[in-house]
C-alpha cells in the first residue's frame, strides 16, 4: 500500500496534475454556486476537456470539479439560500440564517473547514477501504456483478426519486434502452439503428450527459423564468464579516464533524444513497445529541447544525468512490459520469484497476487530499470574489452553458447529427424534468447498461440459460434480498401514503 | 374523468415498450444463434416488457401526488427560440464554419434572451469564440475545420 500511494503522491504531485486540482476546484465552484447547476453538469461539461489528456489527469480534474461544485452549492446555501445542488440543502437551514444575522464570513469558514475535515478523513478511510474491498470483490463473479448493478439502479430510483418510485424505474428502462443503440458488442449485429449510419457505434455517452444535463438544465432554467443573479439581491456579496472562528465555534465545530464524517462516509458507499441523503442524516443526527439548549438554536444559526452536513456531504463524496473504484459500479449520478469517462478512455474500473492502473487507483484518492486544501487555502479567502458569479445574468449564461455542450459534442465527432440528436434528447429530457421524471436514474443505467447485459449473458450462458444463477450463489441471493427489500420498502411506502 | 399528464406519460412509455419490442423481433440474429441462451434479442426483449409492466402499474396505480405544472408561468417563447436557434446553428456549423457560426449563434442567442447591452453580447461572441478558437487550435492543437476562416486566409 505504501508503494501505491507513493505512486499516488508522484502522480497527483506533478505540476499539471495540482494545477488540474486547482483548475477543476475553482470552476466546481463557480458551476456548483450556480442554482440548477451541479456537479454532473460540472462534470459533463469537463468531459469533452479531459479528452485531451492521459486518464488520471482527467480523473484528478473531474475529482476536482465535484468537490468545488460541492463547496460551490454551500456558498449559494449560505448566501442566499438557494442551495446549488441537493447535497447542500440541509446547509442552508443553519447557514443562511447565521448570514441573515451578518455572520456570512463565519458561516462560509465553518463550511469550508468542515468540508475540508469530511472529505479528508473520509478520503483516509477510502485510503483503508478501497484495496482491502478490492481484494475481497475479486470474489465477485458475473451472477454478482449483474445482482450488483440490479440493485444499484433499484437504489438509485428510490432515493433519487421523492416517492416517484415507479417514475425513477421507467428512466431506468430507458436508459437501458438507449444503451442498447447501435452494434451488438458480441455479435456485432447493428440493433435499433433504423438504417443509420450515425447510430452504429451507439449513442456517445458524453451526448447523453449533456443532453439530459446541462442543455436541458439550461433550458429549464428559461423555461421556468428563473434567474439566479436575482438572488444576489438579497444580501450584500461585499459585507460577508469576519472569517475568523471563536473558540466555542471551533468547540462546536470539531464535536459534530468526528461522528458526521462517519456517517457520511458510511452512506456515500452505499449504492443510491448520497451526499444529500448523508447531509439529511448527518443533521437529525446532530441535532439528537445536542443538548437542550443547543437544540433550540437549531433553524436559527446553529453551528452544530451548519457544521453536521457539511462535514457529512463531503464524507460521501469521498465514500462514493468506494463502489466505483473497487467494483466499477458507481452508486451515484456523479460517479457514473466519472464512470462513463473511464470507459471513454479504454479503462475498466473494477477490482483490477487497484492492480493494473496503481497510478490511476492511487492518485485520484491522493488527488482528493489535495483538493480539500486547495478548497481550503484558495477558495476560503476568494469566495467574497467567486460569489459574484452568481451575479452573471442568465441571459449571457445560459448561452454559453448552450455553447459548451454543442461544442463539447461536436468536437468529439465532427457531425451535426449528434447536435440534433443531442437537441431532442434534451427536449423531451426538459419535459419530463417538469413532471417530476428524475434523471440520474437514467445516466446511471444507460452507463450501466452494456455492463449488465454482459454479465446477464455471461450468467445465463454460464446456467444454460435457466435463471438459477440468480438464488444459486450465496452472494448473489444476498444482493438480490436487498434489492426486494429496496422494491417491497417502496411499495409499503407508497401504499402507507 | 381527467387524466393527468404523468399518466399520458406513461402511456407515451407504453406504446414506446411496445415499439422497441416491435423493432427487438425485427433483430436478425445469426441462425446458430437462434436458439441459443442468450442472443443480441435477449436484453431488449427483458427491457420491453418490463417498461411495459412498469407503465401499466403506474396507469392502474392510483396516483397519490400528481405534478402539478402551471404551463401559463412557462416561458414557452423563449425555449422555443433557443432551441430553432441551435438546430439552425447545427445545420450551419459545417457550411459556414465553426467560428462565423458559433460567434452568430452566440449573438442571436443573447438578443433572443432579451439582452441589448450592444457591446458585451459583441465581446461574449465573436472575440470569445476568436479566443475559444486559439485555445482549440494553438494549445490543444485539435483541428476544426473552417471554411470562412480559410476564405480569408486566416487559417489553413
Amino acid at each position: 500500500m505504501i508503494e501505491g500511494i507513493l505512486i499516488g503522491l508522484q502522480t497527483a504531485l506533478s505540476l499539471k496534475n495540482i494545477l488540474m486540482v486547482m483548475m477543476g476546484c475553482f470552476f466546481g465552484t463557480i458551476i456548483g454556486m450556480l442554482p440548477g447547476l451541479g456537479p454532473m453538469t460540472a462534470i459533463a461539461l469537463m468531459i469533452p476537456i479531459t479528452y485531451g489528456f492521459e486518464p488520471s489527469t482527467g480523473l484528478i480534474l473531474m475529482a476536482g470539479v465535484y468537490y468545488g461544485a460541492v463547496f460551490g452549492g454551500s456558498t449559494s446555501s449560505i448566501l442566499i439560500n438557494a442551495p446549488g445542488v441537493p447535497g447542500t440543502v440541509a446547509t442552508a437551514f443553519d447557514g443562511y440564517p447565521m448570514a441573515q444575522q451578518g455572520k456570512a464570513g463565519k458561516a462560509l469558514a465553518i463550511a469550508a473547514y468542515s468540508s475540508f475535515a469530511g472529505g479528508t478523513i473520509s478520503a483516509i478511510f477510502l485510503l483503508f477501504a478501497a484495496p482491502s474491498l478490492s481484494k475481497v470483490s475479486l470474489a465477485f463473479r458475473s451472477p454478482d456483478y449483474f445482482a450488483l448493478m440490479v440493485l444499484g439502479l433499484t437504489a438509485v430510483s428510490a432515493f433519487s426519486s421523492k416517492g416517484q418510485f415507479l417514475k425513477a424505474m421507467m428512466m431506468v428502462i430507458l436508459g437501458l434502452m438507449l444503451a442498447t443503440v447501435g452494434q451488438d458488442s458480441l455479435s456485432d449485429i447493428t440493433r435499433f439503428t433504423f438504417n443509420n449510419m450515425n447510430l452504429t457505434d451507439g449513442i456517445s455517452f458524453v451526448l447523453v450527459v449533456m443532453a439530459t444535463f446541462a442543455m436541458s438544465e439550461a433550458l429549464t432554467i428559461i423555461l421556468k423564468g428563473k434567474d439566479p443573479s436575482r438572488a444576489t439581491e438579497q444580501i450584500s456579496l461585499s459585507q460577508l464579516g469576519s472569517i475568523r472562528l471563536d473558540k466555542e465555534e471551533r468547540n462546536k465545530m470539531l464535536k459534530s464533524i468526528p461522528r458526521s464524517s462517519v456517517l457520511g462516509f458510511l452512506i456515500g458507499v452505499l449504492p443510491g444513497a448520497g451526499a444529500t441523503i448523508a447531509s439529511f442524516l448527518a443533521y437529525g443526527m446532530e441535532r439528537n445529541y445536542v443538548n437542550e439548549e443547543e437544540k433550540q438554536k437549531f433553524g436559527k444559526g446553529s453551528v452544530h447544525g451548519l457544521a453536521a452536513p457539511e462535514t457529512a456531504n463531503n464524507a460521501a463524496c469521498s465514500g462514493s468512490f468506494v463502489p466505483l473504484l473497487t467494483l466499477g459500479i458507481p452508486g451515484s449520478g456523479t460517479t457514473a459520469v466519472m464512470l462513463g469517462a473511464l470507459l471513454g478512455f479504454g479503462i475498466q474500473p473494477g477490482p483490477r484497476l487497484y492492480m493494473t492502473n496503481p497510478e490511476i487507483f492511487w492518485s485520484v484518492i491522493m488527488s482528493m487530499y489535495i483538493g480539500m486544501v486547495i478548497l481550503l487555502i484558495l477558495n476560503l479567502p476568494l469566495i467574497p470574489y467567486i460569489a459574484r458569479v452568481l451575479a452573471t445574468p442568465k441571459n449571457f449564461l445560459i448561452p454559453l452553458i448552450l455553447f459548451f455542450s454543442v461544442t463539447g459534442i461536436y468536437l468529439m465527432s465532427f457531425n451535426n447529427f449528434d447536435i440534433f440528436l443531442m437537441i431532442g434528447i434534451a427536449v423531451v429530457a426538459t419535459f419530463l424534468r417538469l413532471y417530476n421524471f428524475p434523471m440520474p436514474p437514467l445516466i446511471l443505467a444507460f452507463v450501466l447498461g452494456a455492463l449488465m447485459e454482459e454479465n446477464l449473458r455471461r450468467s445465463l450462458l454460464i446456467s444454460n440459460g435457466s435463471f438459477n444463477f440468480l438464488w444459486d450463489r450465496p452472494l448473489t441471493a444476498i444482493i438480490l434480498a436487498f434489492t426486494i427489500i429496496i422494491i417491497s420498502w417502496q411499495a409499503y411506502k407508497s401504499f402507507k401514503k | 374523468m381527467r387524466i393527468s399528464t404523468d399518466k399520458i406519460i406513461s402511456l407515451l412509455f407504453f406504446v414506446l415498450s411496445v415499439f422497441y419490442l416491435y423493432q427487438t423481433y425485427q433483430i436478425q440474429v445469426f441462425s446458430f444463434d437462434e436458439h441459443a441462451p442468450f442472443n443480441a434479442k435477449t436484453f431488449p426483449t427483458f427491457l420491453a416488457y418490463l417498461g411495459m409492466f412498469l407503465s401499466v402499474l403506474f396507469l392502474v396505480l392510483p396516483e397519490k401526488n400528481p405534478s402539478k405544472v402551471d404551463h401559463k408561468v412557462l416561458d414557452y417563447k423563449s425555449v422555443s427560440f433557443l432551441i430553432v436557434i441551435t438546430v439552425v446553428y447545427g445545420f450551419i456549423i459545417l457550411k459556414a464554419g465553426f467560428f462565423l457560426s458559433t460567434s452568430l449563434f452566440l449573438f442571436f442567442s443573447y438578443y433572443f434572451l432579451g439582452e441589448r447591452r450592444w457591446v458585451w453580447m459583441f465581446a461574449l461572441s465573436f472575440p470569445f469564440v476568436a479566443f475559444f478558437m486559439y485555445l482549440l487550435h494553438g494549445l490543444l492543437d485539435i483541428y476544426l475545420r473552417d471554411p470562412f476562416l480559410k476564405m480569408l486566409g486566416i487559417i489553413g
